[in-house]
């Protein structure tokens, strides 16, 4: 039962689990740098960092960097903690499987 | 069903979290060639410098500026070539030449270098050049570990070697040139051929 429980909803999905990794490693990322990496579309990527905005396990500053805005997102304490009994989680399974 | 895509999922965000964070397309070959670059670069100074009057370098005089010049090429060349090996590499990889992870390999790799750069052309001015070869390779040695943090972890090692270099080169100044020349020269080839053969071999041979 422990290790289903860990298993988060909020990560299941490819492209949420994409944006937590990216953020895991880097200080952090901006929508474009995302979308790149992720291969997402604007309105996919947006409505799954919203999700995790949401959940509180994601920050979203928004600011203008010469007159361009820019959105960056980097990683709360909470969302690296869940991310990783989330990882946890997995390779148990793996490992049981 | 499941351990299959969970496994899947993992590898993904192993993918993610390095291509992300490092620049891996960095060319071993380029290593190799800034190696022979400065061998070839070191003898043409050794020649010039054990048949001219004096025999030794002194800081001014022509002879001197005809090093500073050889030092120049010999890193243009280097630089040149590891643009071009790298860009041909990250476009094999499928991995962009200019995007935030090789700025900040750039980056954290230019702060030690300029510092020691502008250092040893401080303490140049002030006529006091024994040290030269050393802070060369110490500098050029903590380059390499703070960009390590951003490509392939390997570097490290060559870093760690050019400090210990540089380091016993200090006690040693008179053998300033050969310490250079083992560091700058022998080492990159060393180290060039390890990663091409750890990478760029590999990569051949998986397509």
């Amino acid at each position: 039962m422990s290790i289903i429980n860990n298993i988060n909803k909020v990560f299941d999905h490819r492209i949420r689990l994409g944006i937590m990794s990216v953020l895991m490693v880097n200080e952090y990322a901006d929508f474009n740098t995302l979308k790149e990496l992720l291969g997402a579309t604007d309105g996919n990527l947006a409505s799954h960092t919203k999700a995790l905005e949401k959940a509180e396990y994601i920050k979203v500053e928004k600011q203008f960097i010469g007159r361009k805005p820019n959105t960056r997102y980097s990683t709360t304490k909470l969302g690296e903690l869940e991310f990783k009994k989330h990882i946890d989680a997995l390779e148990k399974l793996i490992n049981k499987g | 069903m499941e351990s299959k895509d969970y496994l899947k999922d993992i590898s993904e965000i192993k993918d993610l979290m390095n291509k992300s964070s490092r620049f891996i397309s960095l060319s071993g070959l380029s290593g190799i060639l800034a190696g022979v670059y400065a061998l070839i670069g070191a003898s043409i100074a050794y020649y010039i410098v054990t048949n001219s009057v004096r025999g030794y370098l002194i800081l001014d005089g022509q002879i001197f500026a005809i090093c500073m010049f050889i030092l120049a090429m010999v890193a243009l060349f280097s630089v040149v070539t590891a643009i071009i090996l790298t860009t041909k590499k990250a476009k094999k990889n499928g991995e962009k030449i200019w995007d935030s992870s090789s700025k900040r390999l750039l980056v954290n790799f230019l702060i030690p270098l300029i510092t020691g750069g502008i250092y040893i052309l401080i303490i140049l001015n002030q006529g006091r050049y024994g040290h030269t070869a050393a802070l060369m390779l110490i500098f050029y040695g903590l380059a390499l570990i703070n960009a390590s943090k951003y490509s392939l972890g390997d570097i490290k090692y060559l870093g760690l070697t050019e400090i210990a270099l540089g380091l016993i080169c200090a006690f040693l100044p008179s053998y300033g040139f050969w310490f250079w020349v083992a560091g700058f020269g022998i080492m990159h080839i060393v180290y060039g051929s390890w990663m091409h053969f750890k990478y760029d071999r590999n990569v051949i041979k998986t397509l």
